[in-house]
């Protein structure tokens, strides 16, 4: 999957399952300040992330994932 | 020294309305809100009757993050006790600086879980489960969501009384007031209508069938009764304590003056005469009222044989030549179990507050002992006082409340 596929896929889902705007997801960003989500909250993104594109993001790993650019490259990263 | 307990709100969402006017002009009209859902044959039930409501859509209303953890029923509890709070003259602020207290009656939340086995099941994967599942899975679902929506800072706490359970929240907060430990208590009963609640229950034959005329299948004391319909939604109360309301300027709709409750210590289905007797009893005697006192009976009559003949056994036994109009709002909602003490009340209210009671539909033809009580297939107007509600259970629960107009 291309880099721009897999982010506006993951953009879009984000969007719907979190209620914000899409224009509000962009790469700098925070991910736990966009999407206004608390530990609980990152379950349901991993939940998000692997049901879309089967990549599971472990416990160990998802603290350095802070920005959203984290998240595409981390998910490129698994999925090549 | 006892304090009094008071009335000052109520809410509700139920198959008879989305507020209190809507639910009170479905009342007078004597409407039934029973109907027959054809996806339940799908599933293989035996009977497909049910009340109808459509689960609100609270999306602008709550945030994601609060609707996450909700369950169909604390969606109906939410939208019932919002209404209550403004009935009640009751805002965030006095929230905010007082410990307001929360007993709600939910004895189940079975889809949730079903949800989450299901999804656990074919995933492999309890990641997959998400976020919302535990909190919605627990059968305290009701009261977590509502006291951190509300930020309520008083007890906290489910009650599981089975289809008592909405009366024993009510009765138990009016204790907790009148022994001076809480000074304001939300209290009420919320019951998910989902097919997948309640198939169990269809499974011991505890439905009604007659699912050719669905209005017709709910006929508490008919002598051709063959069974409840389920029902559900939420509905909610705001007691206080009589210094409380005053000292707030709060509109004071009625006195919760009599509690009583009993356990059959019997089988754990089949009702018996004696508990419910006891129940009514106790109440009486907290009420410290007379049964001429009493101006009508909400009955717990669930239309089921025994139920009925047994609550009919146990009025007349404790009332005797006495016969205030009994009838059963359960012909119009079907049984809204642990919601059912709760919203009984309100309905009783509605009708305290407008004069007239609801006919007791489908009563058409009385059994040997529905004949010995007083019930109107007709709506009556009248003006009464004083209502006694009555709230029976699995497992032999009984729950008595009698309520008495202050307006």
């Amino acid at each position: 999957m291309e880099k721009q596929e897999i982010i506006n896929k993951a953009n879009e889902a984000m969007a719907e399952e979190f209620e914000i705007e899409l224009g509000d997801i962009t790469p700098d960003a925070i991910i736990k300040d966009t999407l206004d989500i608390d530990s609980l909250g990152l379950v349901d993104l991993v939940a998000l992330i692997e049901s879309l594109f089967g990549v599971k993001i472990q416990n160990t790993e998802i603290a350095s994932i802070q920005t959203f650019q984290d998240l595409y490259d981390y998910i490129e990263s698994k999925m090549n | 020294m006892k304090r009094r307990v008071v009335l000052t709100g109520m809410g509700i969402y139920s198959c008879l309305g989305k507020d209190l006017e809507e639910v009170r002009q479905s009342l007078y009209d004597g409407r039934s809100g029973i109907i027959f859902d054809p996806s339940r044959k799908e599933l293989g039930f035996r009977s497909a009757l049910t009340a109808y409501l459509e689960v609100p859509n609270l999306k602008g209303v709550l945030s994601r993050n609060q609707r996450v953890y909700m369950p169909e029923e604390a969606n109906y509890a939410y939208v019932a006790t919002k209404e209550a709070l403004d009935h009640a003259g009751i805002d965030e602020d006095f929230l905010n600086r007082n410990e307001v207290g929360l007993l709600y009656g939910n004895d189940s939340t079975a889809e949730a879980v079903m949800k989450s086995v299901d999804t656990m099941r074919e995933k492999k994967d309890t990641t997959m489960i998400g976020s919302g599942a535990i909190f919605q899975s627990m059968n305290s679902t009701v009261t977590m969501n509502l006291s951190c929506i509300f930020k309520l800072k008083g007890i906290n706490l489910t009650i599981s009384g089975a289809c008592a359970s909405g009366s024993h929240a009510i009765g138990l907060g009016a204790l907790l007031i009148q022994w001076g430990l809480q000074d304001c208590v939300v209290c009420g009963g919320a019951q998910e209508v989902n097919p997948y609640s309640i198939g169990s229950f269809d499974g011991i034959s505890a439905f009604s069938v007659r699912e050719s005329d669905p209005t017709k299948a709910s006929r508490p004391f008919d002598r051709d009764r063959d069974g409840l319909v389920p029902g559900g939604g939420a509905a909610t109360v705001i007691i206080e304590s009589y210094e409380s309301a005053v000292k707030r300027g709060a509109p004071i709709l009625a006195e919760i003056c009599g509690y009583g409750f009993s356990s059959n210590g019997d089988h754990i289905s089949v009702p018996n005469v004696d508990g419910p007797a006891r129940s009514l009893m106790m109440a009486l005697r907290e009420s410290g009222m007379d049964i001429r006192d009493i101006g009508y009976i909400n009955a717990h009559a669930t239309s089921t044989p025994v139920g009925d003949k047994n609550e009919a056994k146990a009025i007349d036994s404790v009332f005797g030549d006495y016969k205030p109009e009994v009838t059963s709002t359960k012909s119009q909602t079907g049984h809204e179990m642990w919601m059912a003490g709760a919203s009984e009340v309100i309905y009783s209210m509605l009708m305290m507050q407008n004069g007239f009671i609801a006919p007791n539909l489908n009563f058409e033809n009385p059994d040997e002992d529905s004949a010995k009580l007083n019930i109107p297939d007709k709506r009556v107007e009248k003006n009464f006082d004083v209502f006694l509600s009555n709230s029976f259970g699995f497992g032999g629960t009984n729950s008595t409340l009698i309520v008495k107009n202050l307006k």
